[in-house]
Order: structure tokens, then sequence, then C-alpha cells
């Protein structure tokens, strides 16, 4: 069966434009991507989708997820978690290690990969731990783990405390091509604290994280990145001193790259007002001035990857009072038309928007995908960046549901979702022919 | 103290005055609240403000219930949530809240019928220990308008410090806070004070100096190196009180730590009103009792 998209838009993030161009598919690839008219055959094996009035993009790719499968299968799991992901945009996963048990051995990377298999939809790049149980101690055998099917080691949630074993995981993960993910944070700094500490902490009475607490660790990792050579890469970045460092070290030619998510260019800590377990998450939301030096960071290709840091809790681990709830929200619904807020607003083209979240990501981690080309694998989402609404509850598919986003308006909205070639999401009630 | 007005606090502060005679009285017992029920659910481990409480909720003859989390499903595991249903389904009219965790009571507040008032979340906020200074320092003063306090001491984990200043602000008064810069919360001055180094330049021309306690078994380790070199530094004694204003008072929420933030011959002394803090105590807490659920009012206090 050949598969003709017709009439939209495609944003080419390389060559950074957007254009009116048909896609065909044909065996799961792109076999063309001619101008519109050009294509002309019919047939009853020819299976038509209107685009027009909207913008496909290629498949996106989230470097920074949790599924919590194995271990913690009621708040998320592979299945689940897939489902919250083509329903937004995304075609691949890099999913976390923090799981239970850890993803510190192969086993736990191949079961991880075999339930992936089994949910058929996203592809899913396991993220393993830097080290055994998430210690911070002693090294995983990354080449163990890379034969296993890992693309990447972290040992997010934690920071690795010990410089001397940052610095080995760094040298190490290099001969196996792993990409090593920081999360930077100064355990003895932020210790207690439940928010970004600075004016609304210490008018409403919660324990703060103060932004050094992330900025030494980043200027840490660039150290060791100087040192070795070896490239690192800064998970969740939220303060403009985390992207002044950053920007520095790009100067000066220091392999580092850089993700933010969104709720840290679309929410400072002034959400956490009135207590919203949902505004709580490590790193913390910041401040307005923050907010603003992302935004910038990404325009200037500071920070390389907007990734959501999906982090689905139950109402159980959530409904709890402000300081014994868990960090962190889920993003995976929310992160296009929070990204695309950005186009509107002129910090970010369109192209460059849709990069951030594909192939700046694909290309660090090290797997295919992020581009729409011909002779590649069909993998792409249909968007209406026009369409607004209100996130409901009811409508995220993730089995959590814990966003600050939930009752906000939002504009632009994922319609379709193609892995392979295999329509694998498409919202109800769009009008898309096929 | 963030939620209430001018007019809200005034109110209080004279309701707090008709009904302390009441305390004074042979029969220190008035039929006003008879067939209403107080919940005390004390979650943190408190003395002067659940007794406080307990009394004035006694002498206005309501039924008050006590839980502690210690004696409480809490231990089994049951969250704020579904101890404040539990406690809903009984219908009290009114509960009042200590609790570790900064906002519980807001939390409590979405589950809850009854009127709550917060007997101090977390590090945020201790409202009727404010309402409570307020009063003494108006017994004593004749105003709040105007007057010059200081408080001195761990601001930055102090919930008797937030709502203070906050209480002290409304009312007019200025606000100076001083003590080890470890305890001084970052951005300060956002809170509508002055944030003065040194103590006894902190103190020089007050009218009121508020001392906090300082929790020896939480905070010594970093925020200062030894209780000795706090009380040498930071602890308010005779000889930096000699640059206090002749009429001053001093005040402690307390419980006091004798030698360490104030020395013993302060807090005994001629311009401590650390006991009268405590009987007002109960005055302010009648009088919120019976504005929230003794006449037509009935909302939250926070």
């Amino acid at each position: 069966m050949t598969i003709w998209i017709r009439d939209g838009k495609i944003v080419d993030s390389v060559r950074g434009v957007v254009q009116k161009r048909d896609i065909i598919v044909e065996r799961g690839r792109i076999s063309r991507i001619p101008k519109p008219g050009a294509f002309k055959e019919k047939g009853p094996k020819l299976r038509i989708i209107d685009a027009s009035g909207k913008i496909i993009v290629p498949g996106l790719i989230d470097m920074h997820v949790h599924l919590r499968e194995p271990g913690h299968e009621y708040k998320e799991t592979i299945a689940t978690g897939g489902k919250a992901a083509v329903a937004g945009g995304f075609v691949g996963l890099a999913c976390m290690p923090n799981t239970d048990p850890i993803n510190d051995t192969s086993a736990v990377t191949e079961f991880i990969l075999r339930q992936a298999r089994k949910s058929n939809l996203v592809k899913v790049y396991p993220i393993a731990a830097i080290t055994k149980g998430q210690k911070g101690e002693n090294l995983t055998e990354f080449g163990d783990l890379r034969r296993a099917g890992v693309e990447g080691v972290s040992d997010d949630g934690f920071a690795v405390s010990n410089s001397e074993v940052m610095r080995r995981a760094i040298e190490y993960a290099r001969y196996y091509d792993l990409v090593v993910i920081s999360h930077c944070e100064d355990t003895n700094l932020s210790e207690d604290g439940v928010m970004h500490e600075g004016v609304v902490s210490t008018q409403i009475g919660l324990r703060g994280i103060p932004a050094a607490s992330e900025e030494v660790m980043v200027q840490r990792e660039i150290s060791l990145a100087r040192l070795t050579g070896c490239p690192v890469h800064i998970a969740h970045v939220s303060t403009a001193g985390s992207v002044q460092l950053i920007r520095r070290a790009k100067e000066e030619d220091v392999p580092v790259t850089a993700e933010t998510a969104p709720h840290y260019f679309s929410l400072d800590h002034r959400a956490v007002i009135g207590y919203d377990t949902n505004a709580k998450m490590n790193p913390p939301l910041r401040t307005p001035e923050d907010v603003e030096a992302i935004k910038r960071g990404l325009a200037e290709d500071v920070l390389d990857v907007i990734a959501t840091d999906h982090a689905p809790h139950s109402p159980l681990e959530k409904d709890l009072e402000f300081d014994r709830a868990a960090f962190g929200i889920i993003g995976l619904e929310t992160a296009l038309p929070l990204t695309l807020a950005l186009v509107e607003e002129g910090v970010l083209s369109l192209p460059e928007a849709i990069k951030k979240l594909s192939y700046n990501p694909a290309t660090i981690l090290g797997v295919n995908g992020g581009s729409l080309r011909e002779g590649g694998s069909a993998d792409l989402a249909i968007l209406d960046p026009k369409q607004e609404y209100t996130l409901k509850a009811g409508d995220i598919q993730s089995k959590s549901k814990n966003s600050p986003f939930i009752g906000q308006p939002l504009k632009g909205r994922n319609l379709l979702t193609m892995i392979g070639g295999r329509i694998v999401w498409k919202r109800a009630r769009e009008h898309l022919g096929g | 103290m963030g939620q209430l007005t001018v007019e809200d606090i005034e109110l209080i502060l004279e309701t707090a005055e008709s009904l302390k005679e009441i305390s004074e009285r042979e029969i220190k017992k008035v039929p006003t609240l008879r067939g209403k029920s107080v919940v005390h659910f004390f979650y943190e481990p408190s003395t002067r403000t659940r007794t406080s409480f307990e009394m004035a909720a006694k002498r206005l003859s309501a039924d008050t219930v006590s839980l502690s989390a210690s004696g409480s499903s809490m231990v089994k595991g049951e969250t704020l949530i579904d101890t404040a249903r539990n406690l809903q389904a009984m219908n009290p009219d009114l509960i009042v809240l200590r609790h570790s965790s900064g906002g519980a009571p807001h939390l409590l507040a979405k589950e809850v019928k009854a009127g709550i008032i917060n007997a101090g979340d977390g590090i945020n906020e201790h409202p009727t220990q404010a309402l409570l200074d307020l009063y003494t320092i108006k017994e004593r003063k004749g105003r709040i308008k105007g007057l010059k306090v200081a408080i001195i001491g761990d601001i930055a984990h102090s919930r008797v410090a937030r709502s203070n200043i906050i209480g002290l602000n409304k009312m007019g008064a200025q606000v100076t806070i001083s003590g080890p810069p470890t305890m001084i919360p970052l951005q300060a001055e956002s809170l509508g004070v002055k944030v003065v180094h040194n103590i006894a330049e902190a103190i020089e021309d007050r009218d009121v100096i508020m001392m906090l306690r300082i929790q020896l078994e939480r905070q010594s380790k970093i925020l200062f190196p030894s209780i000795r070199e706090y009380a040498t530094f930071f602890g308010l004694n005779k000889e930096v009180m000699k640059r206090a204003k002749k009429d001053v008072i001093v005040m402690h929420p307390g419980p006091i730590n004798r030698g360490v933030e104030i020395a013993s011959d302060v807090a005994d002394g001629p311009y401590s009103v650390i006991l009268d803090q405590v009987a007002n105590g109960v005055a302010v807490r009648m009088a919120l009792l019976y504005l929230l659920i003794g006449g037509a009012r009935s909302d939250n206090l926070d």
C-alpha cells in the first residue's frame, strides 16, 4: 500500500525551512517528497491523508522520560507511556534507569526492550545507570549494557557526587559511544529543599533549593569534559547561571550539550503559591529571569534539546503535603503546544523548535530519525499548529495525570503519528481523510 | 496572617479584650460554644499552643477532641487527606491544625467543611502566635501603628517570624530583623523588613524586641558553630540591653532556651512580657473560636 500525505507543509529542520510538499510512504519508508501537484497516481491501493493547513514534522524524540517499568507500573508502563508519547507526536523515548530494579544490568535493559517490542508503539532507547544501584560508587558494565541495547548512561534523579567517578564514567563511556547524561545537583546544597530558593520560598515558607546547587555541578561537568575531551550532556537545565556556564563552555569548544524541559520556559516559581504539588519538580521552577534566560539559551543554541523529563506519579505521591509530595510532572502530551508557544512568541522559528525536539536529541543519542528524508523510515507527526483547546485530565493518555497544565489553554496539537509507515495515533474527530 | 485584613485583625484583638476577663473569674467558663465541637489535630508536638487552644475551647464550653500524630492513624500510614475525610465524616465545627509541612492547612481546607485554624504549619506561618503577640504589644504600648519592632534569631526557619512580620506590617509597625547571616532568608527585604547586620544595632531605639527560639536539636551543626558562640554574639543579655530603650518590651514565643537566645535575667526581668504573651494567648484563641463558630461567620483562618 502507498500512503499519500498531500497538501501539507513539511518542516525540514536540518535546512531550516518550511515548504509545501507531499509525502509518499511505501513499505514503511518515505519514498518521495514531491512538490504539490507532481504526484498523480490513483488506485485502490492508495491511501490519501489530507494534510491541508497542517504541518508535517519528523517524529519527535524525547531523550528524557521516566517510564516507571519495571517496578512502578501503577504510575506508568512502557505501553501507557508509549501511548502518551504517540499522542504527543513522539516516536522515540530515552527512558531513565531509576526503575525498580534499577536499569544497571543487561537483564533489566533486555526486559525493557522486550516490553517495548510487545507494546509495539514507540522506539524505546534505554538509558542505563552510570553506577550500580545509582549509588555513585562503582560503574555499571557499560559494554555489556551497550550490547544489550542501551543508548546512554545517567544516574538521573541523583547526581554522581564523586567527581573522580564521574570523570572515569565519561572517559569510559566514550569507548562505547554512550552519551553520558548528567543530573546536576549538589545535594548538600539542595537537601530538604522543595522549591526554588528565592523571594517566593521566603514568602510562603517552604525550604529552598538554590540555583547554585545546579550550577556548581554544571561547572564540574564542564571542567571534566574539558579535562578529558569526552562529551557530557547536561539534563534539565533550569537556571540562568547554568545557561551562561554552558554558553561559555561551547564558545571554548568544550564538548558539552544540554537540554531543558518545557516547564522551565513556561512556568516560574510563583506557580508554587497555593502549594500545588504539580508545581513541584526537581530542579524546581525558577524565577521569571531564569525563564527568560532559558528562552535565550534555546534561541542561541546553548540549549540543544527540549526534553520533557516526563515523570508520572499517582495521587499516592502527589495528593500530599507539599514537602512530602514527589518531585516531577508528566510532559509527553504538552511538550508540543508549549514549544509551539515559543514559536508564536518569536523565540524560535518552527524548524528550530522541531529540531530541538527531534534531530538534535537523535544526534546526541546517536540514533536514527529526527528528519524527513527520502529513503528514511516514515516516522512523522501531523500537527495543527493553530488548534486551541483546554487540556483536560480525561484526554491525557498517560496513566498518571500529574500536570500543572490541566485546565490551561493550549495552542497547537498533534493529530496523527506515524511510525514506520504505520499510523499509531490519530486524534478522534479529525478529518484527515485516509 | 496573609489572609487577614486590618479590620479582621482589629476585630480579633477587640474580641479578645472583651473575653480576657473570663479567664480571671472564679468560674472560668461561659456557655457560648455549647454544642460545638473542636478537633485539636496536632501533627507536631506542642505544649503551649495546644494547652492554650484547649483552655480557650473549654472556657467557651465547646467539646474538644485531641489528636496527635503519634496517637493517630498517621503512624499507620494514613495520608492527611484521608485523615481529613474521616474527621469530616464526624462533622466537627472547627479543626485546629498543627503540622510540620508548610501549606498543610490549605490541603486540609480543600477536603473539609469545618473551619480550620492554622496552629503552625512547617516554617510557613503561626498566625495565632502573631495575633497574641499583636495583642500583647497593643496592651502594653497602647498601639501598634508606628512602633519599631526588632525580631532576632532564625528568621529563615521561623513561622513565628513570618506571621509576625506580615501582621506587624499590616498594622503599620516597622520591622527590623537580625541574626546570623545563615538565618536570614534570601531576599528578606521582600517581606517588607529592614535587615540589620548587628544585633545590638538592631535593638537600639526599638519599642519591641522579639526573640526567637533557637532549635538546638536540628540546627546547631551548620547554621552556627556552637551554642556558646550563639549566646555570646546573638543572645539577648543585660549587656546588649543597655543599648535598648528604657520602655522597651521583650517578647519570646517560648519555649525559651535560658542562657542561649535569652539570658535568664532578661527573660525574668522588668522588660519581659513573656508570660503575658501566654496569658493573652488564651484570650486571643477564645476570640478566634468565638468569631469562627460562635457567631454568623465561618471561614478559615490562616
